[in-house]
């Protein structure tokens, strides 16, 4: 085993990579839940939209085209969600599962002529002199837009819930329905558009692995980080900045154990390719004990019945 | 120019699947007037105000307002043309602070920096003490309906519709309430009162409009009127007060020593250091303001929350570490205030609800399998004896309207002749007749030597049946005094008073 | 406009209904798909449901249909009692690994032994497999209150790489000239799950199922403890307050699921499947919570859905060979299936009303 083999400037900036789709995906999921809805469905919208921003990006040769392609697929796919448990008050875990069940299946239909297929890249954004900063210029200023722009949208999203009127809205929904309802605020129609959101963000998180993380089309590529996107919300009391921190925790660990495989440790490659899902097992323990920032009405269906 | 009203109501008409709530109702309202509407549970106070509010659109019938027609399509409307109105269960949102709750309920809601201010301007102009940073779940009843007040207040409404307001306030609380919606009053603002309170109104309304099944059944000005003719124009006719022979306790049947507690739930409030015997025979009534530790009580005597050895116990044993099947078998029963989903399973028919809590002590199951049959006529038998309309005991529980599944759920614990029996607010919700029917039963229990708890937010029916009265406030009981002959003024001390705006009102 | 409306009481006609409309439904939006991939709908729809009951090779396809089923109502069954409690175990393929390996395990570790005894031993092996599995979620959610459905799932992750690692190290046969893979159970009689009676498909797997199926019932409508999962799923509040223990309950219902699923990974790996290899699992375990939901929680209806679904399997192999339909197709077929289920449910217990269009 050679640990020297570990380059510490990749490793970095790798591991921003390896997070960027669970940012993504957890923040629309973050602000679905803040609107007090559990959408179980991430995992399914994200290879969802892995596999229409792949198919878009090779079809048009533009990549940034392909992750319009993906938000607009996930957020097709989540209005399915919406229409069950907001207009039909499907149970949200049933559906939620539908939801994965069906992406997964899809996806794989979709991508059937997509196997084995080199995406076109996305270039790196041009820093010009910044990227040559030692250290810091690598780590930082190697990167696409999408990156930044998953940074961008958790200070979006943070700013968003805390200074609007919007974000105000949008957690007084997640908090009683029966009282915005009482007050006139449509509660389906704030929790479709939250839905929508997230599977936007979600289809984005996606193509992420797809198109540039990866790159290329497997069949079940996402490969559970929608579930654990879903567990790192948890992980963040529904707070975008430690949701961030998450983010790269998870991320850091993917990466590691990636390399850890490379180097050849002595530990066996399944029992490596075990540890970010032990990881967020043990993580749900140790914070699973304060539930108290959990939106009140996550999870339960609305209807005004009055 | 002043006969034209603020609000005038004619002919509303609105119909829900199997029942008119409101039928050819008719009102009117003048500027700086305080408007009574008085009507039993179930008379369709609720569903009046709010098409008022533009939560509920009428069938038929049309509204004015200052002579021009009014239709609010959404509270939001009804609030922009100066409708403003302090709901009975409150529109509140426990996680957010007392400004964002009020921003929400805002049309233009300035910055909130701006909003602290004017929050605190409008709460010392009208004496209601209110810190705008606090967060709502740490709030009491009474700070919480100060909130929806001042709410309403900062939209600078031309009409206040307030839903049974006094239900969560003790006395004290009260007074400080009545002088507020006097000085709106005087300054012009109207008042659309909802309650079943009659000493109530005839202290603060200037007209009363009283609803029975839905109809207008009368108007009258309450200062002129008895509060008995009222009442037989509430209800249609006159009713019983419960009877009961005196006697003389028996032994204690239970005893709490310094029992404490933490709420199950996130802004519960903890049950400290309470203690208190009841004998056989007796009814102890608890009052006080909801959110202070009834249902954690009710929980702790049931058995859904176990409690530390040494603080409670049962005709001398200790239980506090028994759940409520081993309680159930001693003869503690119990009947929580929420019907739908703690009482009984709203889905489920009223044969399963049955068999919820009788399975013990009626013998519905031998050795884990349940006897459905038997469940069948122990439910049946609950129907007969306390009078419930329903086809039969295989409806669904929530198929039932409140007054009647309340009987059924009191009357499947009766049945089972406990020898304590704790209940939370035995006729919330229910019509006069059936709150008669339940308070009768629960006083024949304590003839028949069982020991009673009734915890209740209705003073005058707990001093109706009470033998002893203690009131809860902040968790804590005071000392249990006879029924007999306490004063307003001192049960309202007990309930803890005004909660610390005495000051703030002089 | 249309608006639901709350019925006083759910609707029985609809509860049974619901299954059979979403079949409807799916199988006309599946015919628009299989059309959309350029396959006739009609020829699909009949490969699919028709040809492995009643078609030329029926004789070989119907005992497929215990032997696809039988996992899938084996597994569901457990998945319902949890689901009906509100406990929602969906890492039942993470079991149906455990109980494989488990399984499997025990009956390597006697080779080349012969003895009556090593089968039983291998059925507790395989239900012990699932069982301890699914108490990592349970024990987890009793004391730390730790979401089961993420933990649940991320072990089925776990339990992936764990087979992958067996297959390739400790139970690889030794003989196998270096491929991946254990030694076939089936070559071996002591420890082989074969059909009762030759040709049928019906194995120890299908006879477990069955009994789950009449343990289901009898819980659920005659004892206490199934009135107790019952009472739970529909008011939680209500079933605490009759004295249902919610953590018993949480260990008894994830529990059954895992041992249940265990049980069925272990009569597939020593039956069907024969062997311990990297994906012997074909998603049974996701399969099954379709199944479940299908059957409406109903034990009886989880027998006829776990058929139905096991003839989609069949019936799109077939489809696969014949018409070129791609296996996706089927899985996105039975997505939809769970879909439609989903949203025609809303029937059981609203009604719809057409309202007339408000004068705002």
């Amino acid at each position: 085993m050679d640990l020297s083999a570990i380059n510490p400037i990749l490793f970095v900036a790798g591991f921003l990579v390896a997070a960027t789709p669970l940012i993504f995906a957890a923040l629309g999921e973050l602000v679905v839940e803040k609107s007090g809805t559990l959408n179980l469905g991430v995992e399914g919208m994200m290879i969802t939209g892995a596999i229409c921003g792949f198919a878009t990006a090779v079809e048009t040769g533009s990549p940034l085209l392909g992750f319009a392609a993906a938000a607009v697929g996930g957020a097709l796919l989540s209005l399915l969600f919406a229409f069950l448990t907001q207009i039909a008050l499907a149970n949200q875990v049933a559906s939620g599962l539908a939801l994965t069940l069906f992406g997964l299946g899809l996806s794989a239909l979709l991508g059937q002529s997509y196997v084995g297929i080199k995406p076109p890249r996305l270039p790196d954004i041009n820093f010009g002199p910044l990227a040559d900063i030692p250290v810091i210029g690598p780590i930082l200023f190697t990167h696409d837009i999408i990156l930044y722009l998953g940074v961008a949208l958790v200070a979006g999203v943070w700013a968003t819930l805390k200074f609007t009127r919007a974000g105000l809205i949008l957690r007084a929904v997640g908090e009683s329905h029966d009282a915005a309802h009482a007050l006139g605020y449509k509660v389906v129609r704030i929790r479709t558009l939250a839905i929508m959101f997230g599977g936007a963000c979600a289809g984005l998180g996606g193509a992420y692995i797809s198109l540039i993380r990866v790159p290329q089309w497997t069949e079940g590529m996402t490969a559970g980080v929608g579930w654990i996107a879903l567990a790192l919300v948890v992980f963040a009391s529904w707070k975008p900045w430690r949701l961030l921190l998450g983010a790269y925790l998870f991320g850091g660990i993917t990466q590691l154990q990636l390399n850890l495989q490379g180097a050849g440790v002595a530990i066996p490659v399944e029992y490596l390719a075990m540890s970010p899902y032990l990881i967020t097992i043990i993580v749900l323990v140790i914070l699973s004990r304060d539930k108290s920032a959990a939106p009140a009405c996550l999870g339960r269906t609305f209807h005004a019945s009055s | 120019m002043t006969d034209t009203p603020l609000l005038d109501l004619s002919g509303l008409t609105k119909a829900y699947p199997g029942v008119i709530a409101n039928e050819d109702v008719s009102l009117r309202i003048a500027p700086g007037e305080v408007h009574a509407l008085l009507g039993e549970n179930g008379a369709g106070k609720s569903t009046l105000v709010k098409m008022i509010y533009g939560l509920v659109k009428p069938d038929a019938g049309q509204m004015q307002m200052f002579g021009a027609p009014f239709a609010p399509s959404e509270p939001r409307a009804a609030r922009a043309a100066g409708v403003g109105m302090v709901f009975q269960h409150f529109s509140l949102f426990e996680a957010l602070t007392v400004a964002e709750n009020i921003a929400l309920g805002m049309e233009n809601a300035p910055k909130l920096s701006a909003l602290s201010q004017r929050i605190r301007d409008v709460s010392d102009t009208y004496g209601l003490p209110l810190a705008p940073d606090r967060t709502v779940g740490d709030l009491s009843a009474g700070e919480r309906q100060r909130v929806e007040i001042i709410r309403c207040l900062l939209q600078d409404p031309k009409l206040l519709i307030m839903d049974e307001p006094t239900s969560v306030l003790t006395p004290q609380e009260v007074e400080i309430l009545f002088k507020t919606l006097r000085k709106l009053s005087a300054e012009g603002t109207a008042i659309l009162y909802i309650s079943h309170k009659l000493e109530e109104i005839r202290t603060l309304c200037d007209s009363a409009t009283i609803l029975r099944l839905g109809k207008v059944v009368g108007h009258c000005v309450p200062r002129e009127t008895s509060a008995r003719d009222m009442a037989e124009m509430m209800v249609g006719k006159l009713l019983q007060t419960p009877t009961r022979a005196g006697k003389t306790p028996g032994d204690v049947v239970l005893s709490l020593q310094s029992l404490s507690a933490k709420s199950p739930s996130a802004f519960g409030m903890p049950l400290r250091d309470i203690s208190v015997d009841v004998r056989g025979g007796e009814v102890l009534g608890i009052g006080g303001v909801a959110g202070n530790g009834q249902d954690e009580l009710l929980a702790a005597l049931s058995g859904e929350t176990l409690s530390a050895p040494g603080m409670i116990s049962f005709r001398g044993r200790d239980i506090g570490l028994l759940g409520p099947t081993p309680r159930r078998a001693m003869g503690i029963l119990s009947a929580p205030e929420e019907r739908l989903g703690h009482a009984a399973a709203p889905d489920m028919s009223l044969t399963e609800n049955a068999m919820l809590t009788a399975a013990m002590r009626e013998k519905l199951d031998t050795g884990g399998m349940l006897n459905w049959n038997k469940a069948r006529g122990f439910a049946q038998k609950v129907i007969d004896a306390f009078d419930v309309r329903t086809p039969g005991p295989g409806n669904a529980a929530r198929s039932l309207s409140g007054g009647n599944l309340q009987k059924f759920v009191i009357g499947r614990e009766v049945l089972q002749r406990p020898d304590l029996f704790v209940v939370n607010q035995p006729t919330w919700g229910v019509d006069a007749s059936a709150a008669a029917a339940i308070r009768q039963a629960l006083l024949d229990l304590a003839e028949g030597g069982a020991a009673i708890i009734v915890i209740s937010q209705d003073l005058d029916e707990l001093m109706e049946i009470s033998d002893r009265f203690a009131a809860l406030n902040e968790g804590r009981l005071s000392d249990p005094r006879p029924a007999e002959g306490l004063t307003v003024e001192e049960i309202g001390l007990m309930m803890g008073g005004a909660h610390g705006m005495e000051v703030a009102h002089v | 406009m249309i608006r639901l409306e709350k019925r006083p009481q759910p609707s029985r006609a609809f509860s049974l209904a619901t299954p059979v409309l979403a079949v409807l439904a799916t199988m006309f939006f599946g015919g628009l798909l299989f059309a959309a991939l350029g396959k006739d709908p009609f020829i699909a729809i009949k490969t699919i449901f028709w040809d492995p009951l009643f078609g030329e090779f029926a004789f070989f396809y119907r005992p497929q249909l215990l032997i696809k089923g039988a996992p899938l109502v084996l597994i569901a069954i457990g998945l319902s009692l949890g689901f009906k409690a509100g406990i929602w175990n969906i890492g039942a393929e993470g079991q149906y690994i455990m109980g494989a390996l488990f399984g499997a395990g025990m009956g390597l570790a006697f080779y080349p032994a012969e003895g009556f005894y090593i089968f039983p031993l291998m059925v507790l092996a395989g239900a012990f497999g699932g069982w301890i599995w699914a108490m990592i979620p349970a024990l987890l959610k009793v004391r730390f209150g730790t979401n089961e459905i993420l933990v649940s799932l991320m072990l089925v992750y776990v339990a992936e790489q764990f087979l992958a690692s067996m297959s390739l190290g400790l139970l690889k046969n030794p003989e196998g000239f270096g491929f991946p893979g254990s030694r076939n159970l089936q070559q071996y009689a002591p420890a082989h799950n074969a059909d009762l009676i030759a040709g049928t498909g019906m194995h120890w797997g299908v006879v477990a199922a069955m009994i789950a199926v009449i343990f289901a019932y009898v819980l659920l409508t005659k004892h206490r403890l199934g009135f107790a999962i019952r009472v739970t799923g529909e008011a939680p509040r209500a079933a605490r307050f009759s004295g249902v223990n919610p953590t018993r309950l949480v260990l008894f219902c994830l529990g059954t699921s895992g041992l249940l699923a265990g049980l069925a990974g272990m009569f597939e790996i020593s039956g069907p499947a024969g062997q311990v290899t990297i994906d012997f699992n074909v998603g049974y375990g996701f399969t099954a919570i379709i199944v479940a939901f299908l059957g409406r929680l109903h034990p009886i209806g989880i027998l006829l859905a776990g058929l139905l679904m096991a003839l989609t399997y069949i019936g799109g192999d077939i489809a696969q060979s014949k018409l070129g339909l791609p296996a996706a197709a089927i899985q996105v077929f039975q997505g939809m299936l769970l879909f439609f289920l989903l949203a025609l449910d809303v029937l059981t217990n609203y009604r719809l009303r057409m309202g007339r269009t408000e004068v705002a």
